[in-house]
């Protein structure tokens, strides 16, 4: 009476060679532009993670700075040097070296404070899809005032109380940490929303009605049962925002509220190098910029493709 | 003789995908009279669903009419261009679906819809057009037609939007109508005003009506001839009441037994063991014959055809002599499964 | 068929539930527009004895689903109780004592596509009920048991590495039997079990069914809204429309001799199979708004028999015989009937 079963059972040696063998991966080996715009995050990602083993010097060591080597032009122009591939700045820093670890920076900035908006938003997007009524309004309403306010607004806010609540005790980690919770804090939104639709959705399922009936905890349920099935668009969303994140530090250090000089970030090079560009000295604004640049369109161009690529399959 | 309104002679179709082709439907041929209502009837994947689409023309890329030929009233339909193929859709063969809710554009009140679809056939135009409009609702039974003429679909229940669904189809007066599952979301009681009337519709107006469900007792009220299709074959046709007191096919026999009558009484139901198979790996000759309780020789190697049998056609070895082992090609030679 | 000394294992008691579809409240102030409800169910009571399976059968709009929810507990009703072996569902208790009664409750649903979370392999889906209530310690013993059960709804206990789409939708209704069992309930509400299956595959999912309950004595409350899958699988039959009972008897009565003129209309619906050529009298009207009953007896618009009293005043459950017999065979609301007119 055993029907007749088509798919031979799968172990879990079988789960590694499935995924290899899914549509997605075809899909995205098919895309050049998805190909191209991961191996650009990678090695982006790579470099700045490594930065402290490729880096030919340490910008921060002040014991390495030497000052007659400031204001030199990149390596094959006329001034150069090949010690300093990219130039220096004007306190003697090789600008490689700062775009290194200035992307560590952003790239750190930007992961965890994506990680702390993400968790926010599916803890909150799940209580109020779930719960409904009171709750659900109140949270909507909350996120839709914060919505009326630009993200950047929203930081700024953040990061000024920090500085005014901690006024003699700034130091660096600190900042730091105000900063990734200022960009956090103004991203959560989109996530509750998008999380909150899909909880709607899923809790009138009966999947969800047969745990209620043995009577699991509703905690267990959407963390168990709900979410490994409306985590799907957070990952899209997530990649998109963590381009959006960066971007945003990158304009609060050049506004002069992000990170401080002694711990640069892209955009804190960027505006440095600001000064020096009517001056000639073009290198120590336009390389972090490319490189910023470059590394926003390629996570954006990734989250863009993936967005795509998993539309039909959230259905 | 007259000339059947539709003829489908060896139709097949195909979906490639990635990791094997998909072979819909196979060899499938049969015909309609004017006036005749023709049930396919078939479980889940059994191809009648795409039989329909690919005669209306309405098959996605990447699946493709692989083979065969669609006649409309003697004229070839499946190779036609798309300009023209939208010119016979809605006027020459009208469609009705399953779900009501969805055939009708929320937006729209139901007397632009109608007459909508009717200005595009016909020459009807003012006032001689919201004429006709109305008599085709009171036609399908739509009470005070005059001012349902201008409600919304959500103001009707679902049997009365079923019936605008009709009345839509009927609209360019078709001379076939193809029903996709049209009471398949309907209350019980419903179903037997819509079949009703969907009988009643097809003697006046002298369309074929070609009836895809998968329910027999829908059939056997309202149609004359069933074709039961499996696997993307036809396995059996013929008149509607020979079909279902007396099948011949054991795929038939089982479908037949399977499903719960009001007279049984507790007594346990026939069932077919196992599951239609996957239509990338159809078995070979028969493709029933994994499950048939009365499969021998020939069966796992011949692919049988429909040949007739009594007042109907089977496709089985128990009713016409099996090919030697020895002699016949197998059937993969001749475009059978992959 | 069963002991009159021995209490029902289910009574339901004048269950009711109403719900609010009125307008947001910001509408309903700047529109002046009233509060609106939907009784979904009125009055309902009846009994399930041990090992019997009920039937309630009923169009859309009949609130057969509700009534299935409020017995498992996953909705609260409005008026009335539910006891299981006498014990009310939901007075306030202490948790263990919801818990067993729990424990002795189980549902299968409707759609298999959406009754298992496409997330979870089919082990933890039937393990999840074994885990909750603590049946089996080890993981050993829970594997052993979910393998035990795979095996009991005819799947191999090796299918529950897989994910639910990786199956039928047959299979996948076995695995909600499997999780459905895997608590040893006493008692399940079927829920349309094979309304969204093949014809084949139902006949199968409903002979499984028949022969869990022989083997674990199992006690069914079955919705439908089919009355031939009924036939097949009641001992005793619910007639709901617009949400109430109008008719419950014992199933050789109901097809027999069907009283309410509803039941017959149910019944004429039912397509002829054997192909006798009875007529079928299809009967005018469709279910109405529940929003906006009618007045009296809600089937009052539909039924041949209405007079002046069914359109004004609403029929009470009453034991009603079948012509010739001599015990009441089961209950009827219908005014005709009780005034002997039909």
């Amino acid at each position: 009476m055993v029907e007749q079963l088509q798919v031979p059972p799968l172990r879990n040696e079988g789960r590694l060679a499935a995924a290899l063998d899914s549509d997605l991966l075809h899909a995205f080996l098919r895309s050049r532009i998805a190909v191209a715009a991961t191996l650009i995050t990678v090695t982006l990602v790579l470099a700045a993670v490594f930065a402290p083993w490729i880096a030919p010097h340490d910008p921060f060591d002040l014991r390495q700075l030497n000052l007659l080597d400031s204001h030199l032009p990149p390596a094959w122009l006329a001034d150069g040097d090949p010690r300093y591939l990219l130039g220096t700045d004007d306190q003697g820093r090789d600008v490689l070296s700062t775009i290194l670890y200035g992307s560590r920076i952003s790239l750190g900035v930007g992961i965890l404070a994506v990680g702390l908006a993400a968790a926010l938003g599916i803890v909150l997007g799940l209580i109020a899809g779930y719960a409904g009524g009171f709750l659900d309004a109140l949270i909507m309403r909350i996120a839709d005032v914060q919505l009326t306010f630009p993200a950047i607004l929203i930081a700024l806010l953040i990061d000024g109380t920090g500085r005014a609540l901690f006024g003699e005790h700034r130091n660096e980690t600190l900042e730091f940490w105000v900063l990734v919770l200022s960009i956090g804090l103004s991203f959560w939104v989109q996530y509750a929303r998008t999380v909150r639709g899909s909880t709607m959705v899923e809790k009138s399922k009966d999947y969800v009605l047969a745990a209620r009936l043995i009577g699991i905890h509703p905690a267990k349920i959407l963390f168990r049962h709900v979410l490994p099935n409306v985590i799907g668009p957070v990952l899209v969303i997530a990649t998109i925002n963590l381009a959006l994140a960066i971007i945003t530090e990158a304009t609060l250090s050049f506004l002069g509220v992000g990170l401080p000089p002694t711990q640069p970030s892209l955009g804190t090079l960027i505006r440095i190098g600001n000064n020096f560009l009517f001056a000639g000295e073009w290198w120590i604004a336009i390389f972090p910029g490319i490189t910023l640049a470059l590394l926003v369109v390629a996570i954006n161009l990734l989250g863009d493709w993936l967005r795509d690529a998993l539309n039909p399959r959230l259905q | 003789m007259t000339q059947p309104v539709l003829s489908v002679r060896n139709l097949r179709v195909e979906f490639p995908t990635r990791r094997a082709r998909l072979v819909a439907i196979d060899d499938v041929s049969f015909d309609i009279l004017p006036g005749e209502v023709l049930g396919m009837v078939g479980e889940s994947g059994a191809g009648k669903s795409v039989t329909g689409t690919a005669i209306i023309g309405l098959i996605e890329p990447p699946g493709r009419i692989a083979g065969g030929e669609i006649f409309l009233s003697g004229k070839r339909i499946d190779k036609l261009p798309p300009a023209a193929m939208r010119r016979i859709r809605g006027k020459r063969i009208g469609m009705v679906f399953q779900d009501p809710l969805t055939s009708l554009d929320p937006l729209y009140r139901i007397g632009e819809q109608l007459t909508e679809t009717i200005a595009t056939h016909t020459d009807l135009r003012g006032a001689a057009l919201r004429e006709r409009a109305i008599a085709l609702l009171s036609e399908v039974g739509i009470p005070a037609p005059e001012h349902r003429f201008d409600n919304y679909p959500h103001q009707f229940s679902g049997g009365m939007r079923q019936r605008v669904v009709l009345a839509l189809a009927l609209a360019a007066d078709p001379e076939l109508v193809i029903a996709d599952e049209p009471t398949t979301a309907l209350d019980v009681s419903v179903q037997a005003q819509i079949i009703e009337l969907m009988k009643r519709l097809a003697r006046r107006h002298r369309a074929a009506i070609l009836l895809i469900t998968h329910d027999m007792g829908v059939i056997a009220e309202a149609a004359d001839r069933v074709a039961v299709m499996y696997a993307g074959r036809i396995v059996e046709i013929g008149p509607v009441r020979d079909v279902v007191s007396a099948p011949l096919h054991p795929y038939t026999r089982g479908l037949m037994g399977s499903i719960p009558k009001l007279d049984g009484a507790l007594d346990r139901l026939v069932q077919i063991p196992g599951s239609m198979p996957r239509l990338t790996a159809i078995p070979s000759g028969c493709p029933f014959h994994p499950r048939c309780p009365r499969v021998f020789a020939p069966c796992p190697i011949h692919r049988p055809e429909l040949r007739p049998q009594a007042k109907a056609q089977v496709a089985c070895w128990l009713y016409h002599p099996a090919p030697s082992a020895q002699s016949e090609k197998p059937a993969t030679l001749r475009g059978g499964s992959p | 068929m069963t002991a009159a000394s021995a209490p029902p294992l289910v009574r339901a008691e004048n269950l009711g539930r109403i719900f609010d579809v009125s307008s947001p409240w910001l509408t309903r102030m700047l529109e002046n527009l009233p509060r609106q409800f939907v009784v979904a169910v009125a009055d309902m009571s009846f009994e399930i004895a041990r090992n019997e399976t009920l039937a309630l059968v009923g169009e859309s709009g009949s609130g057969k689903s509700t009534v299935a929810k409020m017995v498992v507990g996953l909705v609260p009703p409005t008026t009335g109780e539910v006891f299981i072996d006498a014990m009310p569902m939901h007075g306030r208790r202490r948790a263990a004592e919801r818990r067993r009664l729990r424990r002795r409750i189980q549902m299968v649903f409707q759609d298999p596509y959406a009754s298992l979370n496409p997330r979870w392999r089919a082990f933890d889906i039937v393990a999840e009920p074994i885990r909750a209530f603590q049946l089996a310690a080890s993981r050993p013993e829970i594997a052993a048991r979910v393998g035990e059960l795979l095996r009991l709804v005819g799947l191999d206990s090796a299918d529950g590495g897989k994910y639910p789409h990786q199956f039928s939708g047959g299979q996948r209704q076995r695995i909600a039997i499997a999780r459905a069992l895997a608590s040893e309930p006493a008692f399940v509400v079927c829920d349309e079990p094979t309304s969204a299956l093949d014809v084949s595959v139902q006949a199968q999912i409903l002979n499984l069914m028949r022969d869990l309950q022989d083997r674990f004595g199992l006690t069914f409350l079955f919705i439908s809204h089919n009355l031939a899958v009924v036939r097949h699988m009641a001992h005793r039959i619910g007639v709901m429309y617009l949400g109430r009972l109008v008719e419950i008897a014992a199933a050789d009565a109901l097809f027999r001799a069907p009283r309410h003129p509803y039941t017959r209309m149910l019944l004429d619906a039912v397509p002829d199979l054997d192909m006798s050529g009875r007529q079928r009298k299809p009967v005018e009207g469709e279910v109405p708004n529940p929003v906006d009953p009618p007045k009296g007896c809600s089937f009052h618009p539909r039924c041949p028999f209405a007079n002046a009293r069914c359109r004004s005043e609403l029929p009470p459950l009453l034991a009603a015989r079948a012509a010739g017999a001599v015990a009441p065979t089961g209950l009827v609301a219908c005014h005709a009937v009780e005034e002997g007119r039909i």
